[in-house]
C-alpha cells in the first residue's frame, strides 16, 4: 500500500482538481442567489448571473451618461498607473538604496534602523501628515503605495545584499575592483532577480494601499468605484471588480515570474 | 523539492477552498421569513441624534420597555455606517437607524420592505459647505474642487444648495472623500470646498480660513435621522415596534427635562460619541430632536415630507442609485401616512408609519 503523501495525480487530474474548489464557490453562489432572489427578487447582496452580466456591460461597454467615459476602462487606466507608478518608484529607491545598506557599513550604520523603524509604521496610521506634505492628489496616492512597499523592498534587499558570499566580494578585490565596479559587476547582477522576488511578494500590499488611497479622496479608480457603490449595496458591481482586480494582481505577479524566468535563467528559484 | 513544495501548495490551496466555501455556506444564508419571534437584535451607529438609543440601552429604559412586552432587544453599535444598513438589509439586523436617503436607495432599493417607525429629528444646520476664505459665497463654489462624502446626504445637500443658486454639479468637480479624512483634506492647500456633518464640520469650520455658506437649516426638514424596522418582522411583531417606541420617547422625556437628571443624560451621550457636553449640545442646537411624540407626529404626517421624498427620490434616480434596471424614480413606491403615496404602488418598499407615534402621543403604549 503506498503512503499517501507519495500518490500523485496525474497531469490531467490535477488540472481537475485545482479546477474544483472553483467550481464548488460558484455552485454555492449561484444556489444562494438563486434562493435569496426568489425570496426577494430585489435582492441585491447575491445578484444573478445576468443582472452582473447587465452591469458589466453597462460599465465597460456602454458610455457613462453624466461623465461620457467608460467606467470600467477609465477606472482601471487610473488604478493601474497609481499602481505602476509607485511600483517603479518603490523597485527603483529600493534597489538602490538597498544596496547601497547592504555594500556600505557606514551607511548601513547610519539609515538601516531608521529605515527599519519607518517600515513599521502603519502608513494609514499618517494619513493626515501625508495629506499636509503632499497634497490629496495623484501625488498623495503614489506616496501612499510607496510610503507602504519601498521600506520593505529596502530592507530585503539589504538583506540579500549582505548575504552574497564573503568569498565573492574578498575574490573581486584581490583582482582590483574598486567600491564602485563591486557595485556594479558583483552585486547589482545578482540582486536584479531578488528585486523582482521582493516585488512579487509586494504585491499584494501595494494593492491594498491602491485600493485604501483611493477611498480617501479621489474621482475615478477600481477603489474608488467600489467604495462608491458600497454606499448603495451595488453588489453586481463590487463582484466583478474584484474579480477583474484579481486578475489583474495574478497577471502582474504572472509577467514578473516570466521575466524572472526568462532573464534571470541562471537564477532559477531552487 | 519542486513536487514537494507543489504538493504543499496544493493543499493549502485546498484547504482555502474549503474554508471559502464553509464560509459561503454558513454565512449568507437565505434570511428567514418574518414570523412572531420574542428576541431582536437592533443596530445604530454614533450620531448626534441616535446617541438617545445607547442612552435608552445603558440606562435600562429600553429593558424596561421590552420587558413589558414581553420581548427582548439586543442593541448592537455598529462601527461603520454604510456596513450597518448593508447587514440590515442582508437580514442580519430586524432594524437599524438610517437617514430617510440612505433608506431609500439600500434597503427600499434593494427589495426590503421597510418601515420608518420613528422619525427622530431632522439636521438643521447639521450639515454644511464651507468654502475657504472669509467672506466668501456660495457662488464662489463655481469651478472648485468639492471634497465631500459621494452620493451622501452631503452630495444631496450640495445639489439642493445649487439648485437655489442657479447652479449645475458640472459646474463643479466633485472628489469622493471618506468622512473620515475630510477634516484633514480641508487642513491642506489643495482642497477649497467641503460638504460635511458635524462633528466634522464643527472641526472644519474652527479653521482659521473656513466659511460657511449654505447648510441644512436652509432646506429644513429634507435630511432626516430615523429608526427604521423590517415591515414584515414589525407586521408580525407589533411589540417591537409598541416598545421601541415607548422607549424613544421615555428617553426623549429624561433628556429634555431641564433638569440635573437630563444633564446627566446628555453627559452620558456626549462622553458615548466621543466628545464633551458643551460639544454635544452644540451638535443638538443644530439638530431638530421632536421632543414629544406629538411633535414628530405633526411632521410626518404633514405635506412637507412628501415633497422631500419626491426631492431625495428624483435626486437618487439622476444618480443611479436607485439600482440597475431602474427606468424611472417611480422604480421604488414610497408610502405616506393617510394612504398618499409616490410611485409604484405594486412596488411599495419604504413606508412612514406613524400609528405607534399616535399610540404614545394618546398614552395608550
Amino acid at each position: 500500500m503506498r503512503r499517501l503523501i507519495n500518490r500523485r495525480p496525474g497531469r490531467g487530474m490535477a488540472a481537475s482538481l485545482s479546477m474544483l474548489p472553483f467550481i464548488l464557490v460558484v455552485c454555492a453562489y449561484l444556489y444562494y442567489s438563486h434562493a435569496r432572489l426568489l425570496e426577494n427578487p430585489g435582492d441585491k447582496l447575491l445578484p444573478a448571473p445576468t443582472t452582473i452580466a447587465a452591469t458589466v456591460h453597462r460599465f465597460a461597454f456602454e458610455e457613462d451618461e453624466r461623465s461620457g467615459a467608460y467606467l470600467f476602462w477609465t477606472d482601471t487606466r487610473a488604478s493601474l498607473q497609481r499602481l505602476l507608478v509607485a511600483l517603479s518608484i518603490s523597485a527603483l529607491g529600493g534597489l538602490c538604496l538597498g544596496l547601497a545598506i547592504g555594500v556600505l557599513p557606514y551607511l548601513r550604520a547610519a539609515v538601516a534602523p531608521f529605515v527599519a523603524a519607518v517600515s513599521l509604521i502603519p502608513p494609514l496610521a499618517i494619513l493626515p501628515i501625508l495629506f499636509i506634505v503632499v497634497g490629496l492628489g495623484e501625488v498623495a496616492k503614489v506616496t501612499l503605495i510607496v510610503v507602504g512597499v519601498a521600506p520593505i523592498i529596502v530592507r530585503d534587499l539589504a538583506m540579500r545584499t549582505a548575504e552574497l558570499p564573503s568569498e565573492q566580494i574578498i575574490k573581486a578585490q584581490t583582482l582590483g575592483a574598486s567600491t564602485w565596479q563591486l557595485v556594479i559587476r558583483v552585486v547589482l547582477p545578482q540582486m536584479w532577480p531578488r528585486l523582482i522576488d521582493a516585488l512579487r511578494l509586494s504585491l499584494g500590499s501595494a494593492w491594498l494601499f491602491l485600493i485604501a488611497a483611493e477611498a480617501i479622496a479621489s474621482t475615478e479608480g477600481l477603489g474608488y468605484r467600489i467604495f462608491l457603490v458600497r454606499r448603495y449595496l451595488a453588489m453586481d458591481v463590487i463582484l466583478p471588480y474584484v474579480a477583474w482586480i484579481t486578475v489583474l494582481a495574478f497577471t502582474m505577479d504572472w509577467l514578473l515570474r516570466m521575466l524572472r524566468a526568462k532573464a534571470f535563467a541562471w537564477a532559477a528559484p531552487q | 523539492m519542486t513536487m514537494r513544495r507543489w504538493n504543499f501548495s496544493r493543499r493549502t490551496g485546498w484547504r482555502a477552498g474549503l474554508a471559502i466555501l464553509v464560509l459561503t455556506l454558513g454565512g449568507v444564508g437565505p434570511a428567514l421569513a418574518a414570523a412572531e419571534k420574542t428576541s431582536f437584535n437592533v443596530a445604530w451607529t454614533i450620531y448626534v441624534g441616535w446617541m438617545p438609543w445607547d442612552y435608552a440601552d445603558q440606562s435600562g429604559i429600553l429593558k424596561k420597555w421590552a420587558t413589558k412586552y414581553g420581548i427582548k432587544i439586543k442593541l448592537t453599535q455598529v462601527n461603520d455606517y454604510i456596513e450597518s444598513m448593508n447587514q440590515y438589509t442582508a437580514g442580519m439586523f430586524d432594524a437599524c437607524v438610517m437617514t430617510n436617503m440612505d433608506m431609500l436607495t439600500i434597503p427600499a432599493a434593494g427589495g426590503v420592505d421597510s418601515t420608518a417607525l420613528i422619525v427622530g429629528d431632522f439636521s438643521n444646520g447639521n450639515d454644511g459647505v464651507v468654502l475657504k476664505g472669509k467672506g466668501k459665497k456660495l457662488e464662489d463654489i463655481k469651478g472648485q474642487k468639492v471634497n465631500l462624502v459621494e452620493l451622501s446626504v452631503s452630495h444631496y445637500l450640495l445639489v439642493r444648495a445649487l439648485a437655489g443658486a442657479n447652479m449645475r454639479e458640472r459646474d463643479l468637480k466633485i472628489v469622493n472623500t471618506s468622512d473620515a479624512d475630510v477634516v484633514a483634506a480641508f487642513a491642506t492647500p489643495s482642497s477649497t470646498a467641503v460638504v460635511t456633518w458635524k462633528p466634522q464640520l464643527s472641526a472644519v469650520l474652527a479653521m482659521p480660513d473656513a466659511q460657511l455658506v449654505f447648510d441644512s437649516s436652509k432646506i429644513p426638514g429634507e435630511i432626516m435621522d430615523l429608526m427604521v424596522v423590517n415591515t414584515a418582522t414589525l407586521n408580525a411583531n407589533p411589540k417591537l415596534g409598541k416598545a421601541l417606541v415607548g422607549a424613544w420617547y421615555e428617553t426623549m422625556s429624561v433628556m429634555f427635562k431641564n433638569d440635573a437628571a437630563a444633564k446627566a443624560a446628555q453627559a452620558a451621550m456626549a462622553k458615548a460619541s466621543g466628545t464633551d457636553l458643551a460639544g454635544y449640545t452644540s451638535q443638538l442646537a443644530t439638530t431638530r430632536l421632536f421632543a414629544t411624540p406629538a411633535d414628530a407626529y405633526r411632521f410626518v404626517t404633514s405635506e412637507s415630507v412628501v415633497k422631500t421624498m419626491d426631492l431625495v427620490r428624483q435626486f437618487s434616480f439622476d444618480h443611479g442609485i436607485l439600482g440597475q434596471g431602474a427606468s424611472s424614480a417611480d422604480v421604488v413606491g414610497i408610502q405616506f401616512p393617510g394612504g398618499k403615496t409616490l410611485g409604484d404602488t405594486h412596488n411599495i418598499k419604504m413606508r412612514f408609519d406613524p400609528t405607534f407615534t399616535k399610540m404614545a402621543m394618546d398614552g395608550t403604549l
